[in-house]
């Protein structure tokens, strides 16, 4: 299975981890879960409808990361897999 | 009555000048005695003292992360599962950690503290504990204290060096940590106090706790870990954000015409803070200005400015560091205080001589209402301290922060738990501007032509939504497991159980 | 017209959230050493979003391309050629790049549809680079030269120092072409960042050879390197008072007078013009 991952779990970063799937899936851990869940999951959704992408897994392990971080992480991610 | 409706009985907050419609309550301090008993280990001190179920006993929180005593008073009421105790330290570290059996076995069913963090928080929070969390203020305590509000059947008294006659000082012994400020009260109104040392000598040349209200004196091995007391040495953070915003608040000092003969201070001890005073220094150094007092927990870098002349004194209810428990010791211009006489509203105390403060805050909002007490989540991380009491009495109380933590922005609409009320913070300094608290007419018309990136609250407020999004509003808790206790003894806020 | 540029890696999120709050005149995002040849991806898809969402910085916005020499400058440009920065920081430089770099930047602007023209800066930081300064100086977009002086003393395999003895020729050459075309001479970092003293002197130093702006590798450096590079308060006052003097003799219809018992005339009145311009625009009057 194709997967590939770009950034970090430093402070204000954040892991991003994709690999094939059947449909898109995304999988959230963040230390600030509980104020942003929904912020960083329409990240991630609104960026895999730019690229047109519908089957990929997204895992984030999210260290308080800003938006353009996690989007920029989750670009290079499926760049690196060849997306 | 469960413990909601209880805590909706008590007293609430009304405002921060409200102590002043109403008179000091007195009882009477303890007994004073010539003698004293010695005692040879902690069960002799229960059977003696006859500890049983209902009573109070008290500790200080001087030993901080190196305390034993807590812990050994803790270890014997689990061995004979006595029930229902009142524990009223006036702080709780990691290292009381026992304590959370205490309160899960229903061995300790209400507390009093200023401060605490750690397993016990955790477990209060859990809401474990079977009655109340009071959560006090510095100077908060010893007004509950004297008052009889809070009456101490036993005070535990850690205590570095006794001596014969039960006269105890703290800036010597391998236990060393310098002034026993927060202890006083304790010493002066509890029912039964003991002294628990590890260093007793015949007899000592200064005193800070008098011998007259020492019951008895219990030696032990030793009362504490050097090495959690006090920290080796106290740094100034080397973070440009924290230098930034110590710079900016410094400079506000000086504009504010602050930095003058005969002025007054106190900060914390962490890095952003001292980075204050070292900007406030240089100031000081720069305008030839010499300053009456410094006071608070003291560290080395205040005691530094003292020797150098910038300060006539230390006003010290704490020592943080090494460096301040040896100027304890050996400057005499360096002086203890108790922690009544620091922070209590009716004492005179201290602090309504401060020029200007330097406080911390996990979450401030719109209406300046500062938490410190617990995080954003509801999860109790400390307390109030001396914050209250030094943001009342401090002409200008300045509250130095990040804008925004791990995404999170420091400036809320509401803040979760208040400590100390809006109407006692002054001025917000932040790396992304400085927000001085709109009743201040006063301050902003000092300020009118600085070029400080003076803005209002609310601006910041969007500035920094504008980079972090809209955070979620979390649900709201509703079981009560404690209170916010103003410095008054009035409710400000409560503390709720996590899930 | 800078004073200070502050280098912050391109890699970093936590640094980069705060690049614009420690008054850098330019921020330098930087691309080339600070970014692992493992994470170039990374470091550019960071800083083009990052850009995106800031297009209000307060200050200038340069990104440190990797050098011409290398196969990563394509998909730096790619990635960060837009209106959101002002300025091309081009390590390694020489004449026949930085006109290479001009076609490929004059392409990218109009595909892009640029509303504005990309400046450069080179880095002076080769031997060959110092022997071709006045060259490069004349190379179009060029609006100021870097010198970077470690590199520089490993091509001339000599020891840096804090003294910088042996940047002496370098500082000059670069201070000389610069001004000869009022450009801005952009002194070397001074690497030891717990050195604040240091740092003071090196400034000292930079400004003496006619320097008149200074990278910093930290932002802990800008507050002193907006200090002294500034004029002084003495010579601030002095160029008032000449400013003043200036215009009252002019009203009298005449162009040489003394002050101080000093003749002031036309490169005079100049130099007092300068530093009056640099004190205005960075808020020192």
């Amino acid at each position: 299975m194709k997967t590939a991952q770009a950034g970090s779990v430093e402070s204000n970063d954040c892991l991003v981890t994709v690999s094939e799937a059947s449909a898109n899936e995304i999988v959230i851990s963040s230390i600030v879960d509980a104020f942003f869940h929904s912020q960083i999951e329409n990240v991630i959704k609104s960026t895999l409808e730019e690229l047109s992408i519908n089957n990929v897994k997204v895992e984030i392990m999210d260290k308080g990361a800003l938006d353009y971080t996690i989007k920029a992480r989750l670009v290079t991610a499926l760049e690196r897999m060849g997306k | 009555m469960n413990k909601n409706e209880f805590v909706n009985t008590l007293p609430k907050f009304s405002g921060a000048n409200e102590y002043k419609k109403v008179e000091r309550k007195l009882v009477n301090k303890k007994a004073t005695s010539s003698t004293v008993k010695f005692l040879k280990s902690m069960p002799e001190a229960f059977d003696e003292l006859k500890i049983s179920d209902g009573m109070t006993l008290s500790f200080h929180h001087h030993l901080r992360n190196g305390d034993y005593v807590q812990n050994m008073v803790s270890e014997e009421i689990l061995k004979r599962d006595i029930k229902d105790l009142h524990y009223a330290p006036s702080s709780i570290f990691p290292t009381n950690e026992i304590l959370c059996k205490l309160i899960e076995n229903e061995n300790v069913t209400t507390i009093d503290t200023n401060y605490l963090n750690g397993p016990v928080a955790v477990t209060i929070g859990e809401g474990k504990l079977k009655n109340l969390l009071y959560l006090n203020t510095h100077g908060g305590r010893p007004r509950k204290i004297e008052s009889g509000e809070l009456p101490i059947d036993v005070a535990f008294i850690a205590c570095p060096t006794v001596d014969k006659n039960g006269n105890g000082y703290g800036g010597k012994g391998n236990a060393a940590c310098g002034s026993l400020g927060y202890a006083h009260s304790d010493l002066e109104y509890a029912k039964k106090v003991v002294l628990v040392t590890d260093n007793l000598v015949d007899k000592l040349d200064r005193v800070e706790l008098d011998g007259k209200y020492v019951d008895y004196v219990l030696v032990v091995d030793s009362i504490g870990d050097a090495n959690g007391i006090v920290s080796g040495t106290t740094k100034i953070t080397r973070d440009p954000v924290g230098l930034k915003i110590a710079r900016n608040t410094a400079k506000l000092i000086d504009e504010l015409g602050l930095v003058k003969d005969g002025m007054s201070m106190q900060t914390g001890a962490g890095g952003t803070s001292l980075a204050v005073a070292a900007c406030v220094k240089d100031y000081m150094i720069k305008k030839g200005v010499k300053g009456s007092f410094a006071s608070g927990g003291i560290t080395s870098y205040f005691v530094d400015m003292q020797k150098a002349g910038l300060f006539d004194e230390l006003k010290d209810v704490q020592c943080f560091d090494i460096g301040a428990v040896e100027s304890y010791n050996t400057n005499p211009s360096h002086h203890g205080m108790s922690g009544s006489k620091y922070g209590n509203p009716y004492d005179d105390p201290v602090v309504d001589y401060l020029d200007f403060v330097i406080l911390g805050a996990t979450e401030i909002d719109k209406d300046f209402n500062v938490n410190v007490a617990t995080d954003s989540y509801g999860k109790i991380m400390g307390g109030s301290g001396g914050h209250s009491d030094t943001a009342h009495g401090a002409k200008v109380s300045i509250i130095t922060t990040n804008l925004i933590k791990s995404r999170l922005p420091i400036i809320k609409e509401h803040v979760t738990t208040i400590t100390t009320p809006g109407e006692d913070i002054d001025v917000l300094v932040t790396e992304r501007g400085i927000a001085i608290n709109p009743k201040r007419v006063d301050l902003l018309e000092k300020l009118k032509d600085s070029k400080l990136p003076l803005k209002t609250i609310d601006e910041l407020y969007d500035l920094a939504l504008s980079i972090t999004g809209v955070p979620n509003t979390l649900p709201t808790h509703n079981d009560v497991v404690g209170v916010v206790q103003y410095r008054d003894g009035t409710i400000i806020d409560k503390l709720y159980k996590i899930y | 017209m800078r004073r200070s540029t502050l280098f912050i890696p391109g890699n970093n999120p936590a640094m980069l959230q705060n690049a614009d709050v420690f008054g850098a005149d330019a921020v330098i995002f930087d691309l080339e050493d600070a970014v692992n040849i493992t994470e170039k991806d990374n470091a550019r898809n960071l800083i083009h979003y990052y850009l995106a969402t800031h297009s209000n910085l307060p200050m200038e916005v340069v990104v440190r391309i990797n050098g011409l020499d290398t196969t990563f400058y394509q998909k730096d440009l790619e990635a960060i050629v837009s209106d959101n920065i002002d300025t091309i920081m081009l390590p390694k430089a020489r004449v026949e790049y930085l006109v290479k770099l001009d076609e490929i930047l004059t392409r990218l602007e109009k595909e892009r549809k640029l509303t504005k023209k990309i400046k450069v800066l080179p880095i002076v930081e080769l031997a060959i680079s110092v022997l071709e300064v006045n060259e490069v100086v004349k190379c179009p977009r060029v609006d100021g030269v870097l010198l970077g002086a470690e590199d520089l003393s490993s091509d001339m395999e000599v020891t840096r120092t804090k003294e910088g003895k042996e940047i002496q020729y370098a500082r000059s050459a670069v201070a000389m072409a610069c001004k000869a075309y009022q450009l801005d001479a952009i002194d070397t970092p001074f690497t030891d960042v717990n050195d604040p003293e240091g740092l003071c002197k090196d400034c000292g130093n930079a400004i003496s050879y006619g320097m008149n702006a200074k990278a910093a590798i930290h932002p802990n450096q800008l507050d002193t390197i907006n200090e002294l590079f500034l004029p002084t308060e003495k010579l601030i006052t002095w160029a008032l008072r000449v400013e003043k003097a200036t215009a009252e003799y002019a009203a009298k219809g005449i162009g040489v007078f003394s002050l101080d018992g000093k003749m002031i005339d036309k490169p005079v009145m100049e130099r007092a013009n300068k530093i009056l311009v640099k004190a205005r625009k960075f808020g020192a009057i």
